[in-house]
């Protein structure tokens, strides 16, 4: 599952971290966008069988694209915007109790 | 813009795109005091989507339509409308009062009127394999061209029927792009009881849309981009995270089809979770398949404060969208008093011609394009509920054993109580409900929303007592 970036000259002077690797996004990316972009293909592990999952629906409504984002658990990947620096994990299973916290 | 902890407004507009920006903006113009929430970063909601940052060469490509989103997002930027994006509505209440999580936190808000323009999802298209990473909506694939300017790399297939699926798939040619295969489930049957709603589509603005569907399959066909007709039992079986195969019956034959990327589409549906959280009255229409907020001339919900524009209320596309905000930004300035009787009269019937216009064509779109029966009742092994992980075999199964309907089967299964809280399983829920009652789908129950309708964490809960 692999993108391709179609604009003449997109500006990529900023990054995301993602699991300790950086990752240029463009302005007007969202989390997923730029991860998509850089052939990301599993963005978390499902709670109940651990199945790989991806966005689906790019648009905030099928909650599929949860990751954790600064330390924030459940965050919709396709509704974030990237921003310099943000540090990105794939959620992997069930979410640990007691460590839930949202900006 | 920063959000007051709490303030009143005349209205307050939910949602951005076409409808919520003919309204707000009409709102506002008059003098009104207008709020306009937005969960996006920036206006244009997922049909121009991105149109404020898109490149000029990204735009052309996407087509006019696209482009005509540019005047009425630099309209509503400039009217006295307040505009508050990557602001969440979590919870409304039928007097008027929403309550909002923004980049400050929490605010309360109250409005006089509320218009919900919270526009379109995609229907759930369910089919065996339709969680494996790689396969998206078709949607969610144009909100990537649009947003961010990305193109699916490798061997593409588009999935299921409907219109968004022929101009996602020309605009990835427009691109550059030719390895894309058109997997259409549409049935010969369908386009058949279709032709009788023909002679409407060719009234009002219904030859324009005719037209640019044929535009887009002749565009298609001139490419040589491989389409097959009556396309049924899809199954979609996954290799690596990177490969996947599309299997499925295309006249008798098992064909299978190796994909890098599989868009599904099954058309477009009211997303109406805020509408039926607030309790507005809903009807099901057979036409559309989908549950439908009822709405008085003016698009006045059975609540009096409660407005409803848009696609929200019936699939009409962008234009008449926009004309849908203004004809309740126009009740709703009549019911205050701010225009006279006959003006209001006038100015209503006027947009309720152009609005005629754009909805010719759609009892013949909707059923040429109405989803196949094994799309609205998948087969037992498929995943109905991405977030729980409830195949429709057990969902069947629980309603055999007496689940009453969709709220009992989420109490038995948890189908419908995970993150995306049932927006995604709800419509599938509803018809293996209505399938395995044996009643009809108007009075089959649909799946009750509550809020949060938006994800609210415990602490920013605790901190609205202080």
């Amino acid at each position: 599952m692999r993108f391709r970036r179609i604009d003449p000259a997109p500006s990529l002077a900023h990054q995301i971290h993602f699991e300790g690797t950086p990752i240029p996004f463009a302005e007007g990316d969202t989390v997923a966008g730029a991860l998509l972009a850089a052939g990301i293909g599993t963005f978390r592990t499902t709670p109940v069988t651990g199945a790989p999952r991806a966005p689906y629906c790019l648009m905030g409504s099928c909650f599929d694209c949860l990751m954790r984002i600064d330390g924030a658990e459940n965050r919709r990947a396709c509704m974030t915007p990237a921003s310099n620096g943000m540090r990105v994990e794939r959620a992997r299973g069930p979410r640990p109790a007691g460590e839930e916290r949202m900006p | 813009m920063t959000l007051p902890a709490t303030a009143q407004w005349d209205a307050i507009v939910v949602g951005t795109g076409p409808a919520g920006i003919g309204g707000a903006t009409a709102l506002a113009e008059a003098g009104l005091r207008v709020l306009a929430v937005d969960e996006a970063p920036s206006p244009g909601g997922q049909i121009w989507r991105g149109i404020e940052t898109a490149p000029p060469s990204r735009a052309a490509l996407l087509g006019p339509e696209y482009q005509a989103g540019h005047d009425p997002v630099a309209r509503l930027r400039a009217s006295p409308a307040t505009l508050s994006f990557a602001t969440a509505l979590w919870r409304a209440e039928p007097d008027g009062t929403v309550w909002l999580r923004g980049a400050q936190g929490i605010s309360r808000h109250q409005g006089r009127h509320l218009l919900l323009a919270t526009g379109a999802m995609e229907r759930p298209a369910p089919c065996p394999g339709w969680d494996h990473p790689g396969v998206t909506t078709a949607g969610g694939l144009q909100i990537l061209l649009k947003r961010e300017g990305l193109l699916p790399e490798g061997p593409l297939v588009l999935a299921g029927t409907g219109p968004l699926l022929y101009l996602y798939a020309a605009q990835c040619v427009a691109a550059g792009k030719h390895d894309v295969t058109l997997l259409d489930s549409c049935a010969p049957s369908a386009a058949l009881s279709a032709l009788a709603h023909l002679p409407r589509a060719l009234t009002g603005h219904g030859p324009r849309y005719l037209a640019k569907g044929l535009g887009l399959l002749l565009a298609l066909r001139r490419k040589g981009i491989s389409h097959h007709l009556g396309v049924r039992g899809l199954r979609i079986l996954s290799g690596t995270e990177t490969a996947l195969t599309v299997h499925c019956r295309i006249g008798g034959r098992d064909r299978h089809f190796p994909a890098a990327h599989v868009g599904l589409h099954e058309g477009v549906i009211p997303e109406t979770h805020l509408s039926r959280a607030l309790a507005c009255a809903h009807v099901w229409s057979p036409r559309a398949q989908a549950f439908l907020p009822q709405r008085d001339p003016g698009l006045r919900s059975s609540l009096a404060r409660v407005f409803v524009a848009g696609d929200a209320g019936g699939i009409g596309g962008a234009q008449s969208a926009l004309f849908e905000g203004q004809l309740a930004a126009c009740a709703i300035l009549h019911s205050d008093g701010r225009i006279p009787d006959a003006e209001a009269r006038r100015r209503m019937q006027a947009l309720r011609r152009e609005i005629a216009k754009h909805a010719a064509p759609r009892p013949f779109l909707d059923r040429w394009y109405r989803p196949r029966a094994e799309v609205l009742r998948p087969p037992d092994e498929t995943l109905v509920c991405r977030c729980e992980e409830v195949s429709a075999g057990a969902i069947r199964e629980a309603l055999r054993s007496g689940a009453a309907g969709p709220n009992q089967i989420k109490a038995f299964l948890r189908s419908g109580m995970g993150p995306c809280q049932g927006r995604t399983c709800g419509p599938v829920l509803h018809a293996l409900s209505a399938e395995l009652l044996g009643r009809g789908p108007g009075e089959t129950p649909v799946l009750t929303c509550r809020d949060p309708l938006r994800p609210v964490s415990v602490g920013e809960f605790a901190a609205l007592d202080s």
